[in-house]
């Protein structure tokens, strides 16, 4: 077992884990933060997507001890205190950008990383970007109009 | 208060934001593997890497020592848990159909990749992914029957020895039609003769499946949480399963991550949970990996369509000849057999056609098992007389929108008895034809298709149409009895009204996605006047919504809808006679509007519903003989299917260098009834379409000739990301069923239904001119690419 100490939604958390233990299964196991979702086995997915050190990873093929001393943010710390809504899960809910959610906090994680690192994007550009996050149930139009809405570049 | 004031609120009909989207935002809500269950027993499961192959030996050592790995157990040491019980099929489509015994884990020889020979017991889920891995099997690999055509072959090899004969059953409609048939098509002046093959599936949700038992040692009660749809049937088949009594079993399915049919079923790892929770006494649980699912979930489709067209000189239908070979794959699941039946009401699609024939050949093949996959038979069926009309358009010579607007079925013949005695309930298939045309810009695309093409342009433009309709609201029960289904189609609702006037909508129905919460919210509210948020609906727990026939075939809204509004409407009408009771007045007299019963005439006299809901809550005063509380339950047998139709139009752009195909853009125009939310019928759309264009473009479950299942993983099946779905333009067109109160019919399934015959019929008529005049799915590159090569006479 190792010692791994990561700042997970701003709170700082440190714990034991087998070297090979996967950041997702620390996050949901260890920490009880089963908001992120695994989707498959081999990073095709996103279901999974978190951000480490504020850019978004796939935490199913991540292990917890290279996520060590970094800044995990869940899909669990986006939303403010009062329980108000990130612009970007109020985008998804406005766009009716969700069925079954089970890519949607990877999906949003995901957008949030993308908006961020490359402002202005227009919808190819975000069609492109979320590339590998797959949905089933959306057609992705509602998911695409929705990041365009939160940033601000689009879709009303 | 004035009448004018208190009209009703139409929520009903409005672009409501859905109630069930904070707790999946935020990672709230709970899916199966998010179960916290201290002390649980993980599984881990061994699966065959031969098609068909004795299995000669287990040896479990290595995987026993592993640290955190407890027991290994086959087939046989599992025998005694299940006892004769095997994994039920609840269709058994023709008295003598053949269902071999499938048991959870196999016993002796393993019948396709991925089939359950052994299991791990672990402490952790790392310890049994190890343990399963870990577990050495000897195999004595059998001759496998891989391809659905090979299975029929003489001197095939056999999934089934016992059985002599890989073939399952034969179904037929209507076979005393055949001279009719025939003679229609001796007189035919054109014969249209095509053969497709549906490819193999894998339906991917994006939760994979799970589940876990957790039993009560002291009490004998066992609760089973499954991603599954369907947890009232899988109370009931578990129940006959394992013999535990039902009133010992609770099943309860949590947040689940998307079905589209394939959480319609009854699986190995269900039972077997079940069976180890309740001889060891501590919960059990296992969560399928994504590699796992491509080779031990059903799939969908698998089958080999021959159809035939007969036409006038005009291109008016005479007949329609079917055959199918169906893959059942090796063993029978829930509904496995049923699947083609569903389709072969509908291979005469949206067309008057007096002459009509189908048979379904169903076979056995050593892969994983077919059932249910999001249209279910429907979308197979459309496929082939959808293509086929463009063939035959072709061959009259006119246009493919003309050929179709000849054959329909028009708005003046509804209800319309179809050629195997459905009642069509209600549509304008011309109307949708020609707004879907107009939409899509059907003539500028043309000009813009012959320009490049008179370039000499690699990039070829099609236009291709779908025009389709279904069958949804499975189903009147005494239709399900005449095609040997195994239970009915019925669907339960109780409305309760709380002494503060809050609701309490308990429905049978179980959502994974598709907003009942949202959706029959809006319902109640509407009729009772209230705020949807006023409303909570419960649902998918079997100690909660004991009755109840679940989720699958577009049948939520349009049965489970419909029974609770009629609940809604039983309630109303006890709180009319408590209400009348309240204001002295005749029954008859009153009015219900807007949340408050008045004495037509006379205003002032009136009491708002919560009055009368208090007033039943405390039953200080109620009328003689009146069971205190407002609570109504309705169970509703639908009289008939409803028929969602529409139009669909693809446009695509082909690049003849590379054989690529690009969506450019997409027209859809639905008829799926009155819409209770457009942007969940939207949404639903949506998806749907991009669903059935992917079965035309990118997915393939291959197999090798070995059985082995190549593209098993998500990066070489190519689920479609957000980069190849186009964006799509949709209109709708309204006929009310009469068959329900709501005139609702159902619109889950149709995108997938109309959307890969569109798409196919595009890239057909991209290439027509270059000699290309069928493709198979998926058209990818490559196979794109190989079909111009040889119609222009090159290498292959």
């Amino acid at each position: 077992m190792t010692s791994v100490t990561l700042t997970v939604n701003g709170t700082e958390r440190s714990f034991e884990v087998e070297p090979r233990t996967l950041l997702v299964h620390a996050l949901r196991d260890d920490l009880g933060l089963t908001g992120t979702n695994v989707g498959c086995d081999s990073s095709s997915c996103g279901a999974c997507t978190v951000l480490v050190d504020g850019e978004s990873a796939k935490a199913c093929t991540m292990f917890t001890v290279q996520a060590d001393g970094a800044e995990i943010t869940t899909i669990e710390g986006i939303a403010n205190a009062d329980g108000t809504l990130h612009p970007m899960q109020q985008a998804f809910h406005e766009k009716h950008a969700l069925q079954c959610g089970y890519c949607t906090p990877g999906m949003v994680m995901a957008a949030i990383s993308l908006v961020e690192e490359y402002p202005g994007l227009d919808e190819d550009g975000v069609r492109h970007g979320l590339e590998g996050n797959l949905c089933r149930c959306t057609g992705y139009q509602n998911i695409v109009d929705a990041v365009l809405q939160a940033a601000g570049t689009g879709g009303d | 208060m004035t009448i004018t004031e208190s009209a009703p609120a139409a929520h009903v009909g409005s672009r409501r934001l859905r109630k069930e989207d904070p707790a999946l935002l935020t990672g709230e809500a709970k899916f199966i593997d998010d179960l916290d269950l201290p002390g649980a027993v993980w599984v881990g499961v061994v699966r065959s890497t031969e098609a068909h192959a004795k299995i000669v030996g287990i040896d479990g050592s290595a995987a026993l020592a592993i640290d955190g790995v407890t027991e290994v157990l086959s087939g046989d040491d599992l025998a005694p848990l299940w006892g004769e019980g095997a994994l039920p099929c609840a269709w058994p489509v023709t008295p003598d159909m053949k269902n071999p015994p499938h048991l959870p884990v196999a016993r002796g020889t393993a019948k396709y990749v991925g089939d359950a020979v052994a299991v791990v017991l672990a402490d952790s889920r790392y310890a049994a992914a190890d343990g399963a891995a870990a577990v050495v099997v000897d195999y004595e690999p059998l001759d496998a029957v891989v391809e659905i055509e090979d299975a029929v072959a003489d001197g095939a090899a056999l999934v089934h020895p016992d059985l002599e004969s890989n073939e399952c059953y034969t179904w037929g409609l209507w076979g005393d039609n055949a001279a009719a048939v025939d003679a229609a098509f001796a007189e035919a002046t054109h014969v249209v003769t095509e053969r497709y093959v549906q490819q193999r599936l894998i339906p991917a949700p994006m939760e994979p499946r799970g589940c876990a038992a957790v039993p009560s040692p002291a009490g004998g009660e066992l609760t089973l949480y499954s991603a599954t749809q369907i947890p009232h049937i899988l109370k009931v088949m578990t129940s006959v399963v394992l013999g535990i009594g039902e009133n010992k079993l609770r099943v309860v399915a949590p947040s689940v991550g998307g079905g589209f049919g394939c959480k319609l079923n009854v699986y190995a790892e269900e039972i077997l949970c079940c069976a180890l929770a309740q001889q060891r006494g501590a919960p059990v649980r296992w969560t399928e990996s994504r590699a796992e699912a491509a080779v031990s979930t059903i799939q969908g489709r698998g089958q080999v369509q021959h159809i035939e067209l007969a036409a006038d000189s005009e291109g008016r239908l005479q007949a329609v000849r079917v055959k199918l070979l169906a893959d059942m794959g090796a063993y029978l699941q829930l509904v496995t057999p049923g699947v083609p039946l569903l389709g072969g009401f509908l291979y005469h699609g949206c067309y008057h056609i007096p002459n009509y024939i189908f048979e379904c050949k169903a076979v056995f093949t050593n892969r994983v098992p077919t059932d249910a996959y999001r249209g279910a038979g429907r979308p197979e069926a459309t496929y082939a007389i959808e293509r086929a009309m463009d063939s035959l358009a072709v061959a009259v010579g006119v246009a493919p929108e003309e050929i179709r607007s000849r054959n329909f079925i028009k708005a003046e013949d509804f209800p319309y008895e179809s050629p195997p005695g459905l009642v069509f309930d209600s549509g304008d298939y011309h109307a949708v034809l020609d707004k879907a045309v107009s939409l899509a810009n059907v003539a500028g695309r043309r000009a813009q298709a012959a320009q490049r093409r008179a370039a000499g342009s690699s990039k070829r433009i099609g236009v291709g149409f779908s025009s389709y309709v279904e069958m949804c609201g499975l189903a009147p029960s005494r239709v399900l009895a005449s095609l040997a289904y195994g239970a009915g189609g019925w669907e339960a609702a109780t409305v309760r009204i709380s002494p503060t006037c809050k609701v309490q909508v308990v429905t049978g129905s179980t959502p994974h996605g598709q907003g009942h919460e949202t959706c029959w919210s809006m319902i109640v509210a509407d009729k009772l006047g209230i705020d949807p948020d006023d409303v909570e609906v419960l649902h998918s727990d079997t100690a909660i919504s004991p009755t109840g026939l679940d989720t699958y075939g577009s049948r939520s809204l349009s049965v489970g809808g419909t029974a609770v509004f009629m609940a809604t409407d039983k309630v109303i009408d006890k709180a009319r006679s408590i209400a009348a009771h309240q204001l002295e007045a005749n029954e008859d007299d009153l009015e219900f509007s807007g949340g408050v019963f008045r004495v037509r005439g006379t205003p002032e006299a009136e009491v708002p519903l919560a009055g009368v809901a208090f007033a039943a809550f405390t039953a200080h005063d109620l009328p003689d003989g009146m069971e205190p509380n407002l609570e109504a339950h309705v169970t509703y047998d639908p009289p008939n299917f409803t028929f969602p139709n529409g139009t669909h139009i693809a446009v695509v752009e082909v690049d003849t260098d590379t054989g690529n195909v690009d969506l450019i853009d997409y027209v859809a125009v639905d008829d799926c009834g009155v819409q209770i939310n457009p942007l969940i019928v939207e949404g639903q759309v949506h998806g749907g379409i991009l669903q059935g264009a992917a079965q035309a473009l990118y997915e393939d479950a291959v197999y090798n000739s070995d059985g082995q299942l190549v593209t098993a993983n998500l990066a070489d099946y190519l689920v479609p990301s957000a980069v190849e779905a186009p964006r799509y333009r949709l209109e709708n067109h309204v006929s009310p069923s009469p068959t329900n109160p709501m005139g609702v019919k159902g619109v889950g399934e149709a995108g997938t239904i109309a959307s890969a015959p569109a798409v196919m019929n595009a890239v057909v008529d991209a290439l027509r001119d270059l000699g290309v005049s069928n493709l198979e799915m998926p058209a990818s590159p490559q196979t794109v690419w190989k079909a111009i090569s040889q119609a222009q006479g090159g290498a292959s």
